[in-house]
């Protein structure tokens, strides 16, 4: 592609497929204590 | 949905249903937003008609030629056969199991001493009181926490607990004894408990420091940045400034922590807007890891942030961000929590839908052992959950936070930061309209900015 530089590919729709798990970081129990910021945490699923 | 804005001199489009994130070039910009009002959502890749294309051209041909336009269009086409562009949000279809899903509790805040020794002026907690009495929590309410975690953890390996106040080090035996007990549980019951804690740093000395760097995975040190405005609202009960007592001990502490993480944190107020003067200032003082975030308090308190705060919070975002780049790239840099965001590997849709986990995997524990949804719920009778003791009794609240989603509230499901966020936090949204399915319009502003700022960021560090 000419004019796109694409940062990363559909990972919301493949994350859906192996996703669940549940074993990632509560967010909370990160830094913010006042803010909901679930974007930023990371997968912890082995098997992704 | 698409979300397109143009930051630091990057042009980026989000294609919020399918996570992808693009830099493109002007010509792209116009196209995309031309090409998402003609063809809409779509579910699954579509050939881009001759209608279609010859409207795409019309569009565009005052501002490009037309061989320009062709390749956009291809583009277009190419983004589209894999479904980067244009998707359809198809997750609501995934709710319904959601709501059916089966809760573990997986992480529990302990309210660990309900006492401080410093008066901060924002405190949500009243100077550690939470609208209550003064408490220290006991071993044995403790244990039974940390029994009740285990109970009703499932399948779920990690736990995590974090020692929470207050300040925590008040009651430091406790926590020491605590962590033991923990650690008597882990192999038995085929768990991993991961500890924290979160401190104003008084009481730290050696042999704290040395515990934590052994325990604790994560230690949160409260500090909101330079001299002057951290002792503005941080004084100590005799109302002297902490930041001489504190700063030389996180610097010690941090420095200490090894592969093991540290946030230093602050909060910011309406009183210190110029906050990103503060973050540098960690990271001046050589802390690699930090967090800023903005205050939340009664509209009626001179330090609350209000609307017309927001533009001059943006800049400020902005002005934070040109630095974070520049310090990365001269191999300085540091992170901030606002800022981290992993584009590849970055939580799961379910994740997403289930937000922070307030009031089913994540719950505070009072001194004396009762449950709340979350620390900020902590103390408002309405949100008492039951105790460690008796576990669980109103599954009914329980419930409202389990399906409370993006999709169950309203100002979300038009919003592109809803798989960002997922929904915000329900302590703000009860405290400013009494419902947790509402949204805190100011702090969703403020997430937005900070996405943006986050995305912009990969998007500098990778070209």
């Amino acid at each position: 592609m000419k004019h796109v530089v694409t940062l990363n590919e559909k990972t919301l729709k493949e994350s859906l497929k192996r996703g669940g798990c549940g074993e990632c970081q509560t967010s909370c129990q990160s830094a913010c204590k006042t803010s909901c910021t679930v974007g930023n945490q990371g997968c912890e699923n082995p098997n992704r | 949905m698409l979300h397109q804005y143009k930051n630091n001199g990057y042009n980026i489009v989000l294609d919020v249903n399918s996570g992808s994130v693009h830099v493109v070039d002007e010509l792209m910009y116009d196209a995309m937003a031309v090409g998402e009002k003609l063809i809409g959502e779509i579910e699954a890749p579509i050939k881009l008609d001759d209608e279609t294309k010859a409207k795409i051209k019309d569009a565009l041909i005052d501002k490009y030629s037309e061989k320009e336009i062709d390749e956009a269009v291809a583009d277009i086409q190419e983004l589209i056969d894999v479904e980067e562009l244009y998707t359809r949000d198809t997750y609501e279809l995934y709710i319904n199991d959601f709501k059916e899903r089966e809760t573990v509790v997986k992480a529990l805040c302990l309210h660990i001493a309900h006492d401080c020794n410093l008066a901060c002026k924002y405190c949500f907690a009243e100077e550690g009181e939470y609208h209550g009495r003064r408490a220290l929590m006991s071993y044995d309410v403790g244990k039974r926490a940390l029994d009740f975690l285990v109970a009703n953890s499932g399948n779920r390996k990690n736990l995590e607990v974090d020692f929470f106040g207050g300040e925590p080090l008040m009651n430091w035996q406790v926590v020491k004894d605590l962590v033991k007990y923990g650690r008597s549980l882990e192999e038995p019951n085929n768990k991993k408990f991961r500890f924290t804690i979160t401190t104003n740093g008084m009481l730290l000395n050696d042999e704290i420091m040395d515990f934590c760097n052994k325990e604790m995975s994560n230690v949160v040190l409260s500090l909101d940045g330079r001299k002057e405005v951290n002792d503005a609202m941080r004084p100590t009960r005799g109302g002297k400034g902490s930041y001489d007592t504190i700063v030389p001990k996180f610097v010690k502490f941090a420095k200490s922590r090894g592969t093991k993480d540290y946030y230093i944190r602050g909060t910011f107020t309406r009183n210190n807007l110029e906050f990103s003067k503060d973050v540098i200032h960690f990271a001046d003082l050589g802390f690699k890891q930090t967090s800023m975030e903005p205050v939340v308090g009664e509209e009626s308190e001179t330090y609350a942030i209000k609307a017309e705060d927001i533009p001059k919070i943006m800049e400020e975002y902005d002005k934070l961000a040109v630095e974070y780049i520049k310090r990365k790239k001269e191999g300085r840099g540091f992170n901030f929590f606002h800022f981290n965001i992993d584009l590849t590997q970055g939580p799961c849709v379910a994740k997403r839908l289930s937000g922070c986990g307030s009031g089913t995997e994540y719950l505070a524990v009072t001194p004396w052992g009762d449950l709340y949804p979350c620390h900020q719920f902590v103390g408002k009778d309405e949100f008492l959950l039951g105790n460690v003791f008796d576990g669980l009794k109103r599954k009914d609240i329980s419930n409202e936070f389990k399906l409370c989603n993006v999709y169950a509230k309203p100002k979300c499901k038009d919003c592109y930061a809803r798989f960002y966020c997922s929904g915000g936090c329900a302590a703000n949204s009860y405290s400013f309209h009494g419902s947790i399915t509402d949204t805190y319009d100011i702090g969703c502003e403020l997430q937005k900015k900070r996405i943006e700022c986050a995305i912009m960021i990969k998007a500098a560090l990778a070209g």
